[in-house]
């Protein structure tokens, strides 16, 4: 009996840990969003369902940014407002299909990150913190003082997304083009994280003095890191003018940043399942908890500090240890084989 | 011209006192602490809830009942600023950079949404104004109580002068900066330095709280945000980490803001402000009288 009291942790932790690893996760994951709508498909479900897809977008391409790169990043809603700006002005005062929207927001994404990474990457890490703070203010002010984008009541009538003659732009299309989109997105940035690059920019993460005496070139795997992160953000901006189909200067202030980030610090920071599900946790929790609305972001505030001291890798942290690729694998079965035959001859 | 100058140095002069406990922090142990601007706002709601209390006492007394409430919101926020150290900081000291910068977020929403919950999300009206007859003097228009803030602000910025260079604090301050493992070996507490240090920085953000409610007359729960991010704007511009340099900084902030905003409107102000930190950055990061700072490996 106490022999299996003593087990059952250390069990649980294996079975956790097999979960973990295993690699068919993301399309259970994948099959979840996809048949959640068979369960409940009121309107109001869907378009929780919606933003909580268009928030793990967001989470996975901050992710990007600190947890791949750890890079603190607090104005990760501008790049939102930018796709959000650009798709929106382009659709409803030139008339342009959403889809046709989509390499202008890249490239503008692009262009302020070069803007705001080129010249603070080159400085001690922390002045990026509150560099970007400043920069999702100027954005969001810029927004409310200009005519282009509305001023402060923004920019309505935002269409919907067509693609190839088929309109998507009801609720149960627009959450399905988000379970798409939002899947590749995912797979990409996780995809990301395991390349060359990626492994570049965790070694920077770790120590950014070894990686450069490595001869990485860290200032430009850094902007790499941001700018990434930028376009995961601009294209869930045209998602999110698409489901609401109205935008203005307040969706967009820290608050939503700091949200992102939340979701990224408590998920685990590198670890696409983790950063996944915080993002889940923390854009559905509020529709679960209205009559405590005013306690939630304190909460969350102390939550983020909690976090910090007690359990810094999140609630589902990263792994160490890579995972063998399957040739790799085969390559060194091949070789104890091999090593095995020497022996016996 | 003089009068665009006179509202520069005076918001400038609002910039510096917040500016100065940023630059202190962050000179002594790294830190970049996000929660600053909010112990700025709860100067102001510490003040304000004295005012609502002692109540009709207060507006009779006016200017000198404010500056009773001074002294008691700086040793509000000042407790504030060591409680936050203590439960906040110290444990991750010598933690990675990223993580510390997170909790320092988490402090900020904690005690943003934390005033909220206490004191409703409504901005509050200050029961004390200070608007008092304006006097010319070379072409622009000067209130006595303007004046006299100025002149609170310059008191206490020389009084932290004294303090840094001329007290053993002071000096143990200096010697925790330069090389906190060294200071540690030759007998100096660095724990109850850097626990002194929150205090005094706190408490001045807690000073420009109540002067800031006193002027403008209206507080809420975020006023700490965009204050927090101009000051650290001036203490850039100075030279992070220099103290001089986050009055100097401040001072010019504020006459820049105020220059700027004539030329380019007000709704650009804060716009103006941020962009002119980046292009700072870009140029000259280290400020005007900031030292080249090399990362120790």
């Amino acid at each position: 009996m106490t022999t299996n009291l003593a087990t059952s942790p250390a069990r649980a932790r294996a079975l956790f840990d097999r979960i973990q690893q295993n690699r068919y996760l993301g399309l259970v994951g994948l099959a979840v969003a996809l048949l959640a709508p068979f369960i409940t498909a009121t309107n109001y479900a869907l378009s929780v369902m919606t933003s909580a897809l268009l928030f793990v977008m967001l989470a996975v391409g901050l992710n990007i940014v600190v947890g791949y790169c750890g890079l603190l990043d607090l104005g990760y809603a501008a790049f939102f407002a930018i796709g959000a700006y650009v798709s929106g002005i382009l659709a409803t005062r030139y008339g342009w299909p959403l889809l046709a929207t989509v390499p202008v927001v890249i490239v503008a994404a692009v262009v302020a990150g070069i803007v705001i990474g080129g010249p603070t990457l080159r400085l001690r890490s922390d002045y990026l913190a509150i560099v970007t703070l400043g920069f999702g203010e100027i954005i969001r002010i810029t927004a409310n003082n200009l005519t282009i984008t509305g001023g402060p009541s923004g920019i309505y009538g935002i269409p919907g997304i067509m693609l190839l003659g088929v309109d998507l732009s009801g609720p149960v299309g627009l959450y399905y083009t988000c379970v798409v989109v939002v899947a590749l997105a995912v797979l990409g940035a996780a995809r990301l994280g395991r390349s060359r690059l990626g492994r570049a920019w965790r070694f920077i993460r770790e120590d950014e003095d070894a990686a450069e005496a490595m001869g990485i070139n860290t200032y430009r795997v850094k902007l790499a890191a941001y700018i990434g992160g930028a376009i995961w953000g601009g294209l869930a901006g045209i998602l999110f003018g698409a489901q609401l189909s109205a935008i203005s200067p307040p969706s967009f202030t820290f608050l939503w940043s700091a949200l992102i980030l939340m979701a990224v610090v408590l998920g685990g920071m590198g670890s696409t399942p983790g950063v996944v599900l915080g993002a889940i946790f923390i854009s559905v929790l509020p529709e679960l908890l209205r009559e405590a609305a005013d306690y939630r972001y304190f909460v969350f505030g102390i939550l983020l500090i909690i976090v910090m001291i007690f359990r810094r890798q999140g609630l589902w942290p990263a792994r160490a240890v890579e995972r063998q690729s399957r040739r790799d694998r085969r390559r060194a079965e091949e070789q104890d084989v091999r090593k095995a035959e020497e022996v016996v001859p | 011209m003089t009068q665009l100058l006179w509202n520069g140095l005076f918001v400038g002069s609002f910039y510096a006192l917040v500016a100065l406990g940023y630059t202190m922090v962050y000179g002594i142990i790294r830190l970049l602490n996000f929660a600053h601007g909010d112990l700025y706002m709860l100067g102001a709601f510490v003040g304000f809830g004295v005012l609502s209390v002692a109540g009709g006492l207060a507006t009779g007394l006016g200017f000198v009942a404010l500056l009773i409430v001074m002294v008691i919101a700086m040793l509000v926020t000042g407790t504030a600023g060591l409680v936050l150290e203590r439960v906040a900081y110290r444990p991750l000291r010598g933690a990675p950079r990223l993580s510390v910068l997170i909790t320092a977020v988490g402090a900020s929403f904690a005690l943003e949404y934390g005033m909220r919950l206490a004191a409703g999300p409504n901005p509050e009206v200050y029961p004390v104004r200070l608007a008092g007859d304006p006097v010319n003097l070379l072409g622009a228009r000067i209130t006595v109580q303007q004046a006299s803030l100025i002149l609170i602000a310059i008191l206490l910025m020389a009084g932290l002068q004294w303090l840094v260079m001329g007290t053993e604090t002071g000096r143990a301050m200096r010697a925790i900066s330069q090389d906190p493992t060294a200071a540690l070996y030759m007998g100096i507490n660095v724990d109850a330095v850097i626990a002194r240090t929150f205090f005094i920085g706190s408490a001045l953000a807690g000073a420009a709280g109540v002067m800031a409610g006193g002027y403008y007359g209206k507080i809420d729960f975020l006023m700490g945000f965009i204050i927090g991010l101009k000051a650290f704007t001036a203490a850039v511009i100075g030279g992070i980490g220099n103290i001089k340099g986050a009055m100097l900084g401040g001072l010019a902030l504020g006459l820049l803001e105020s220059f700027g905003t004539a030329w380019v409107g007000g709704q650009w102000r804060d716009v103006f402000a941020f962009g002119f930190l980046i292009v700072f950055l870009t140029l000259r990061p280290t400020g005007i009288l900031g030292e080249r700072v090399t990362e120790r490996v």
